[in-house]
């Protein structure tokens, strides 16, 4: 298929499959390997429907021209010409399924010879159910531990290493790629590329126990200049408390149970059993992808995690209404 | 008609021949006789029944599904019942309904179309029946106690072992597993036996029904596929039970061998459901449309190139492992071959239906809808083993459209298709057929409602086992068409079970061969005698009863006190032996019960290992004690030159 039918498959699917809020469409491709797949998909789905109309087209035939008889066909003739038609299917079969098998090939190799030297490289490690991300860098202090949240910098090809710390996860940003899982024991490495800025939503696509469901993911494509001035923003430790009342929200994070499983740098609150939170205001969900990051949300989040997201590792917390209002105002100041 | 010779000789001795038939190969009375009845006809119709009901189960935790999905963060089911519910779905109609149901429905069908007087092994086939029931009732059991299975039908670890999935749950799942595939195991290796040493003289592998052929190549992969699925869940029942630390990576273990394991089962079941589901497509087209099938050679090379192809696509289960590229291409294209054998029949197929005079009765109705569905299937099926195309599939509702439109319409369609075409044989009455065309259309326009949409969904990210979503995705309105759907088919099955209960009290009698068939059940009276023909017939042709001469030859000289059936020789079909099987007995139950005192025991105690296999012992000892004294040696029958 020329590479304009390629395209024109791609935007019929895209419109067809248009109104959806969120950008997780695996026919509306952001970067060039989403693109190629979706070339693919475009060629599979024309194929395969011309294959079905002209299958269920002589099934039709067949039983309307099986109908009219009066007496059913048979004698050497008749043989002969149904052996030539089922031979024809069966050599018409043969050079489109040929077709398909070199056109997945042909896609499987451009996606293979994808990869990258100097690539950026993220870490992403699936856990129970969210995401630690990883930047790597060759000088320690400039690596850089986030989660749920891949920022990259639009038009750079970014080296996913996953792995995971607990059972399978499958990472899989649709407009980006396709998916690849995480599985203990085995590191994967995968690469993606946005050619345009926006934000693209992922999902865990193995199932991964009670909230497989609510184990989401964005990566936001920006431009590299803004990418980098995110990526020194992201590097610095928390900025003290600004004011007395989220000097008291980080008392209370310090000496409640936040801290036994987060991390805010530049405090001692140093623990990674949960997300990094040390510029938790900069992000735009909470609860892997569950609730927009707003002060209501991050509030009911605190208290009651259960509620939310039945099954998550964090604990209900029995906060005075004073200390949760500290508690948010100091998490909300850590851009 | 003119009388000929046989049918006088036939009629003069009939009654009295009959009787003393009847006294030999009867059932006992009462519970005991129900108990302990090793007929195949009986033992299949409470395996098919039980394994229906099994479907019903499954349906209705379909439907719960898809209520909970009708619309975005719907408070239906939470997480917890969520998960348990589409593991049970999965685990119900894969191992509780399909394999089971197209097995039984062979160990009904195949001594009759083989003309024999009861399946190889009889109280092997009883055992197996009770096997499967103990395993049935064990994950029902569970399931009412809050311990059901809720890590998937696939069951992956480390999500399954025993530090993610402490409690009983995934026990249980492992121990049923465990039954089905005893269960599974003994029915093929009877059907093989029977298909190859029981056919009726004169039926040479050339003139054996294509249905049977399916059966022969199934119970083949079941004996394959099975172990590999033994093992694994032997293995992980030790990792959970024992400690030992097979799929555990941090002590050496590898949690990707539970996936190769699995899915060199998981695929070539799959085609084990298949299979036998193209042998009643090819049994009934030439009866629907009057006409012998056209190819049959091919058809029976298509059979068995599918059985060998089947066991070389299970990686495409696995794509997004990251596995090595040069392998994944190896997958893609066996899977892309298989397509070509499943190809030819579907040509073949309607190549008969063109040259014939198809008469639309609910049966063909059933086959032709299969043909839409399957076709349907079978192309997104070919887009699924495109590695990168698969990478964006896999794990999202495309997948769940497509094995849904491969399992319902490629095996449920053909089932009920079986159903209707059968169900005057085993009963004597016939089903309605203005119910049967309620029941078809309502199904078919229920699963294109229910499933076309899923792949749409899969395609805008829709990943499966999910839940709940949220309402920015836009997933809304295609859920509920789907949720809308699969209430058509509740519909349509609440239609069939209306029809059936109909006809059973009420249904128009049937007489021997309704249809006009040709294969040698149609023989024989409707029901069959529990000795299923008076005299084995002698078969002439590929069509028996299109193809018999007028005389109707029979073979004479069998025992009639004692249940002895004809063993012949595996390619021509010649007399053998004289081969006398066992009467009923309680053996095959008993020592059914020991294995689940064994197995489910283990759950709880490994104690259960002394205990239970002292059961067992006990009734083996029971078991081959009324061998002894039921069965001589094998009697060589006179050769004929």
């Amino acid at each position: 298929m020329s590479a304009r039918a390629r395209r024109a498959a791609g935007l019929a699917a895209a419109v067809l499959l248009a109104g959806c809020g969120t950008n997780l469409s695996a026919v509306d491709p952001a970067g060039p390997q989403a693109a190629r797949i979706a070339g693919l998909a475009g060629f599979l789905t024309v194929a395969g429907s011309a294959v079905f109309l002209v299958v269920v087209g002589f099934l039709l035939y067949a039983v309307w021209r099986g109908h009219r008889r009066a007496e059913s066909a048979g004698g050497p003739e008749v043989e002969r010409r149904m052996a030539l038609w089922v031979g024809g299917g069966l050599a018409a079969t043969v050079a489109v399924l040929a077709a398909v098998l070199l056109h997945n090939l042909a896609t499987g190799r451009a996606l293979a010879a994808f990869a990258e030297p100097d690539a950026l490289v993220v870490r992403v490690t699936g856990q129970q159910w969210w995401w630690e991300v990883e930047y790597q860098d060759p000088s320690p202090h400039r690596r850089l531990l986030t989660a749920n949240e891949i920022h990259v910098p639009v038009g750079r090809r970014v080296r996913v290493e996953v792995e995971s710390s607990d059972v399978i996860h499958s990472f899989w940003v649709p407009n980006l790629h396709g998916k690849l899982d995480l599985i203990p024991g085995y590191s994967g490495v995968t690469y993606l590329r946005a050619d345009r800025p926006g934000v693209y939503h992922g999902r865990c696509a193995e199932y991964c126990g009670l909230q497989h469901a609510r184990m989401d993911l964005r990566v936001v494509a920006e431009p590299p200049e803004r990418f980098a001035a995110w990526y020194e923003a992201q590097l610095r430790a928390a900025p003290p408390p600004a004011d007395s009342l989220q000097q008291k929200g980080q008392q209370v994070f310090l000496t409640r149970k936040c801290a036994m499983c987060h991390t805010i740098r530049g405090t001692p609150a140093q623990s990674r059993i949960g997300p990094d939170l040390t510029h938790l205001a900069s992000r735009g969900t909470i609860a892997s992808g569950t609730l927009p990051n707003t002060r209501g949300h991050l509030a009911g989040w605190v208290v009651d995690p259960q509620r939310i997201k039945p099954g998550a590792r964090m604990p209900p917390n029995q906060l005075a209404s004073d200390e949760l209002h500290a508690l948010l105002d100091y998490l909300q100041s850590l851009k | 008609m003119a009388s000929t010779g046989a049918e006088v000789r036939e009629g003069l001795l009939d009654a009295e021949a009959r009787a003393e038939m009847e006294r030999t190969w009867r059932p006992r009375p009462g519970l005991y006789g129900w108990l302990a009845s090793t007929d195949h006809k009986s033992v299949a119709k409470r395996y098919v029944a039980t394994a229906f009901l099994f479907f019903i189960l499954g349906g209705l935790e379909a439907l719960l599904m898809r209520v909970q999905l009708a619309r975005p963060e719907n408070g239906l089911l939470d997480p917890d019942q969520y998960a348990q519910l589409f593991s049970m779905h999965g685990t119900t109609m894969m191992f509780l309904f399909g394999v089971p149901i197209q097995l039984a429905a062979a160990i009904y069908l195949v001594p009759l179309m083989v003309g024999t007087r009861n399946i190889s092994f009889p109280r092997l086939n009883a055992f197996g029946y009770w096997t499967y029931l103990v395993g049935g009732l064990l994950l029902y059991s569970g399931f009412a106690l809050n311990t059901g299975p809720d890590a998937g039908w696939f069951n992956y670890v480390p999500l399954a072992g025993p530090e993610y999935s402490p409690g009983k749950r995934i026990d249980v799942w492992a121990q049923t597993v465990t039954f089905t595939e005893i269960a599974a195991l003994v029915a093929a290796v009877e059907l093989i036996v029977t298909i190859l040493k029981q056919r009726a003289p004169g039926m040479s592998l050339n003139r054996v029904p294509l249905y049977v052929w399916s059966i022969l190549v199934t119970s083949f992969v079941v004996l394959f596929a099975m172990p590999s699925v033994a093992l694994a869940s032997l293995m992980l029942a030790f990792d959970r039970l024992v400690g030992t630390h097979y799929f555990n990576p941090a002590e050496g273990g590898d949690a990707l061998l539970w996936q190769h394991l699995f899915w060199f089962f998981g695929h070539p079941e799959v085609y084990i459901m298949f299979l036998p589901a193209t042998g009643f497509v090819s049994e009934i087209i030439p009866v629907f449309a009057r006409r012998r099938i056209f190819g049959h050679t091919a058809l029976v090379l298509a059979l068995v190139a599918t059985g060998f192809l089947s066991f070389g696509l299970w990686v495409h289960h696995m794509f997004t492992t990251g596995l090595p590229q040069l392998g994944q291409s190896f997958f893609t294209a066996a899977s892309v071959m298989i397509a070509i054998p499943n190809g030819v029949q579907v040509f073949c197929w309607i190549a008969t239906l063109w040259a014939g005079r198809p008469r639309f009765d609910t049966p063909l109705l059933f086959v032709l809808g299969f043909l839409v569905l399957f076709v349907m299937g079978g192309i997104t099926g070919v887009m699924v083993a495109s590695v990168p195309f698969d990478q964006q599939a896999h794990d999202t509702h495309f997948v769940v459209a497509h094995l849904h439109y491969v399992q319902i319409g490629a095996f449920v369609f053909p089932l009920f298709a079986a159903i209707y075409f059968w169900f005057p044989k085993v009963t004597g009455r016939m089903l309605s057929e203005t119910l049967g065309k309620w029941n078809f259309w309502l199904f078919f326009a229920g699963v294109n409602l229910t499933f076309f949409p899923l792949h749409f969904l899969g395609l805008m990210g829709m990943t499966r086992r999910v839940y709940t979503y949220l309402p920015e995705t836009g997933w809304g309105p295609l859920n509920l068409l789907a949720t809308v759907g699969a209430f058509t088919i509740a519909a349509s099955v609440a239609v069939f079970l209306a029809n059936v209960y109909r006809s059973l009290r009420s249904g128009r009698a049937a007489g021997d061969d309704p249809w006009g068939a040709h294969t040698l059940e149609w023989g024989t009276s409707s029901p069959p005698p529990s000795y299923n023909f008076l005299h084995v017939p002698v078969v002439q042709g590929l069509y028996a009863l299109w193809e018999r001469t007028p005389d109707r030859p029979v073979v004479t000289g069998m025992q009639t006190r004692r249940r002895e059936v004809l063993l012949t020789t595996v390619l021509d079909a010649t007399p053998d032996a004289r081969y006398e099987h066992p009467g009923p007995g309680l053996a095959p139950l008993y020592t059914a019960l020991g294995l689940g005192v064994t197995f489910i025991g283990a759950i709880f105690t490994p104690w259960a290992f002394v205990a239970g296999p002292v059961l067992m012992f006990g009734a083996l000892l029971h078991w081959f004690a009324t061998e002894e004294e039921k069965e001589g040696p094998p009697t060589h029958a006179e050769e004929p030159a």
